[in-house]
């Protein structure tokens, strides 16, 4: 093709040749760019960063601890009776977004109270703390459902942390995490 | 004289006085060498290293992980009472094209030990023990500690030593050394070192709190005590309990932390070799076609 | 970049762009139908190589910089970082640091091969000056690189050489703490350095752009060295030079690859594998191998002024080489008695490099003084008088007839097209 204007001798061959060598050029620039680009991805030291401990002792009922965990901030909640009454209220069918996206449960899950809290222990609620929506830190204890309101934009979410009103897609994660005993939680 | 035989001649005479020289001046070079007497040596290291077999050298060379295992034991019951291993992780032993231990076994491991976190609600330090994330602990708080514990000299940082250490190799081996791949002065210095310790030869005065060592690349002698003797590490895996082989094991073991990717560089660099003369290969039929008719 | 463009282009979208911007027709001219000479050697592929080393180190290096710190207590940890934990941190890192090398291995090659063809000769004297600007701005951003890992010879070879600027009278020891920042090397003298180590590639990029402009007025020089002077001396661009350029990459990049992948510390130092320590001083400093002549040079002189005087002369010398040399015949193929010096001085400046690695005591002492007064006497003295006595081989008529090997050839000596003006 560079030379369609000389000679048409064995134009099958030559074109054959000149395809060959673009295409290994080209996969030779693909394999070279792909480091390029990898490098930005969480290097070996993030993507082991540790896990973080909670002790809950402390914690009494109606109080929450905000803990860091991969430099995001994970609220964990003492949560009131009241408030595990309001969550437990909510139907399915008045969520906005109806999956739990708890990362110890399948992706698929309800977001029931029950798939949203701890496990067997309905009072403790563990999230990751960022708005689903641009990523700001929402206010605890506030907003019309006594849960979470999004200062940024006016997301509203209820007591186990799911979108109710405004502009977030989903509701706010729950992170993996498991109680090593009573009063303490890993995160991560 | 025709003006072509009078500057041929200058050309020759230039060269010719460029090579002599050139030849007074290495041959000078050379006496200053041998002036030194066993006694009073005056370029060091006394004796060079001389190059062992490596599983990691050369073209397909790849770390022999038993033996970084053994280095791992090595450095963890010997060197590591003094020397500390900053950019290391637990992590790290886990890792592939290097010990390779299973993560679990690297996570004992980690958690044997006790590492300083903090500070709690309570504004205060505390001790828990060490996982995956955390860093090789040093044995010394700072470098200072370090020294005031050995004689005034701290004990180097090992996790770059293979890398950091180099005897001057000369001419022509430097040239050599490009076509051999020869890139393990490092392990070859440091199992020359441990192995090297020796009475001094008459007449040397070694000052009180060094060691005789010709091996070593700074002076006749090393303020580190001979730190191996044969049995002091038990091996389980059947290798010679000698200090030879402690040596060798934690020769490779302390290249490995100096060049942790060595295995997948290797390896890439092979595929990128194959990949770019093939490459060039087609280049090269392309461009005899492309100038097959016009005369260059 | 060689004149007015005769490019249409046939896409009306292009043509609507090449109405307000003739990119395209300054690619085309440039780079498609630009005629070279027909019989340009392997040696001219190193043009391209530079081209494409630059692109790589601002690549790999802007890849470096998102990971690297530039500060004294984390400079260190973090190029051990992106050696350790960054995906292919050791690749892109190993890439840039014997990308530098690679870098002065090709200019130096482009030096020697403009210096035995004569191409800095007229008309082509601003394209050479250029191409000195660029090689100067290269010593100082691989110089403020080298310093960027913060090992021990990084921090000794900063003391070192802004420690030179010293030798200055009346002002030196004002600049030199003007440089650092403070009365030693330390953070501030990092941090500065960093950031024209980031800011120079693009000004060396910038000058690249006016050494190809310069370059396309008179056209490429060739191993005859006879002037282009007529359409049949010359093919065009593409395909002819892509294809052999793109030849001459790729064999270069098997060399840089081999030197990444096999033996990259090679060219290193293994001081540099300790971190910077202000009070211990390494017991045998040496710069990378690419100063090594002109520190040969700096060091034969024993006198801190004129050592230092004599090393930026080494440099400046070549700058006015193009009215040095008094023959009329560019190409050392035609001129007898220039190519045996040629080799002579390449050798010298090789084995300045050698004296350079050396310790500075008895034999190599000399024999460093011995070829520093060679170095300079070969352009002040040989290169002056051989354009007087020399008696150069008949050259060609023109490049084709070179080529064809037919016809009879000019006058000897005579020399032929732009020369004669």
């Amino acid at each position: 093709m560079i030379l369609a204007h000389s000679a048409a001798t064995e134009p099958t061959r030559r074109d054959f040749l000149f395809i060959a060598t673009g295409a290994v050029g080209a996969v030779g620039i693909a394999a070279t760019v792909w480091p390029f680009i990898n490098q930005m991805n969480p290097d070996a030291s993030a993507l082991a960063l540790a896990s973080s401990e909670v002790d809950i002792s402390s914690i009494k009922e109606g109080e929450s601890v905000t803990v860091k965990w991969r430099g995001k901030p994970v609220v964990v909640r003492n949560r009131t009776a009241k408030e595990v009454e309001e969550a437990k209220a909510a139907a399915l069918s008045d969520l906005k977004d109806p999956i739990a996206r708890n990362a110890n449960l399948p992706a698929d899950a309800p977001a029931t109270d029950a798939n949203r809290a701890a496990e067997g222990k309905e009072n403790w609620f563990v999230m990751v703390n960022v708005c689903t929506h641009l990523g700001c830190i929402p206010l605890g204890q506030e907003g019309a459902f006594g849960g979470w309101f999004c200062p940024c934009h006016g997301s509203v979410y209820d007591t186990a942390g799911r979108i109710r009103q405004g502009p977030a897609p989903e509701n706010m994660a729950i992170p993996v995490y498991s109680f090593m005993t009573d009063t303490k939680i890993k995160i991560g | 004289m025709t003006m072509k035989s009078l500057s041929t001649k200058l050309a020759g005479l230039g060269l010719g006085v460029m090579i002599g020289l050139g030849a007074i001046g290495a041959g000078a070079a050379f006496a200053a060498e041998e002036h030194g007497e066993e006694a009073q040596p005056t370029h060091f290291p006394i004796i060079k290293p001389t190059l062992e077999p490596w599983s990691f050298a050369g073209l397909f060379g790849r770390f022999d992980t038993a033996q970084l295992q053994r280095g791992y034991q090595v450095y963890k019951e010997v060197c590591a009472s003094c020397h500390s291993m900053n950019l290391m992780s637990f992590r790290n032993l886990a890792q592939e094209g290097g010990p390779h231990f299973t993560e679990a076994q690297a996570r004992t491991v980690a958690a044997s030990y006790q590492v300083q976190d903090g500070p709690n609600d309570a504004g205060d330090m505390f001790e828990r023990p060490g996982r995956l994330s955390d860093r090789f602990p040093s044995p010394f708080p700072n470098p200072e500690a370090a020294a005031a514990a050995n004689n005034g000299k701290a004990p180097p940082d090992l996790s770059l030593m293979a890398k950091a250490r180099a005897v001057e190799r000369g001419f022509p081996w430097f040239v050599l050394d490009l076509f051999t791949q020869y890139e393990e002065g490092g392990p070859d210095y440091i199992h020359g070192l441990l192995t090297g310790y020796k009475e001094p030869p008459a007449g040397m005065q070694i000052p009180p709190g060094l060691h005789y060592n010709p091996h070593f690349v700074s002076g006749p002698a090393i303020a580190m005590p001979p730190p191996l003797s044969d049995g002091q590490v038990t091996y389980t895996d059947g290798a010679p309990q000698t200090v030879d082989q402690y040596s060798r094991d934690v020769a490779a073991f302390l290249m490995w932390t100096a060049e942790p990717h060595l295995d997948a560089r290797k390896r890439a660099g092979f595929q990128v070799i194959i990949f770019l003369i093939v490459f060039a290969g087609l280049l090269y039929v392309t461009k005899k076609k492309i100038w097959s008719k016009v005369a260059h | 970049m060689s004149g007015p463009s005769t490019y249409q282009p046939q896409h009306p979208a292009l043509k609507w762009l090449e109405t307000r911007l003739p990119i395209l027709g300054l690619v085309h001219s440039s780079f498609i139908v630009f005629p070279n000479p027909r019989n340009l050697n392997y040696f001219w592929t190193f043009g391209g190589i530079l081209a494409f080393m630059l692109v790589a180190q601002i690549a790999t290096g802007v890849v470096l910089a998102m990971h690297y710190t530039p500060h004294v207590t984390l400079a260190f940890n973090s190029v051990e970082g992106i050696m350790r934990d960054v995906n292919s941190g050791w690749m892109l890192r190993y890439l840039h640091a014997n990308g530098a090398s690679m870098f002065f291995i090709a200019v130096y090659i482009h030096i020697f091969r403009g210096l035995y063809y004569g191409s800095y000769k007229a008309p082509r004297e601003v394209l050479w000056i250029l191409g000195m600007i660029i090689f100067l701005l290269m010593m100082a951003t691989g110089f403020m690189g080298y310093v960027l890992p913060w090992g021990q010879m990084s921090f000794w070879g900063a003391t070192v050489i802004t420690n030179l600027f010293g030798a200055i009278p009346l002002v030196g020891q004002t600049i030199v703490t003007w440089l650092w920042g403070g009365f030693s090397v330390d953070n501030p003298t990092l941090n500065r350095f960093f950031a024209l180590h980031y800011l120079l590639p693009f000004i060396i990029a910038g000058v690249v752009v006016l050494h190809i402009w310069a370059l396309h007025i008179p056209g490429s020089n060739n191993p005859t060295g006879v002037s282009v002077k007529e359409k049949q001396d010359t093919l065009p661009f593409h395909p002819y030079f892509t294809v052999k350029d793109a030849l001459g990459l790729v064999v270069f990049l098997i060399f840089y690859c081999y030197f990444v992948f096999y033996v990259p510390n090679y060219l290193g130092h293994a001081d540099n594998y300790i971190e910077a320590n202000p009070l211990v001083t390494p017991a045998h400093i040496v710069p990378e191998w690419y100063f090594l002549p002109f520190y040969a040079i700096l060091r034969s002189i024993p006198d801190k002024l004129l050592g230092v005087i004599a090393m930026f002369g080494a440099i400046a010398v070549l700058f006015v080489v193009p009215w040095l040399d008094t023959s009329k015949v560019r190409s050392a193929n035609f001129r007898p008695l220039y190519r045996q010096f040629f080799w002579i001085w390449a050798v010298a400046a090789v084995g300045l490099g050698y004296i350079g690695a050396m310790p500075p005591e008895g034999g190599y002492l000399i024999v460093g003084r011995i070829l520093t007064v060679y170095y300079f006497a070969h352009f002040l003295i040989i290169l002056p008088l051989l354009g007087l006595f020399e008696k150069p081989r008949p050259l060609p008529a023109s490049i084709t007839e070179a080529v064809l090997g037919g016809g009879a050839p000019v006058t000897a000596g005579a020399p032929s097209g732009p020369q004669t003006k």
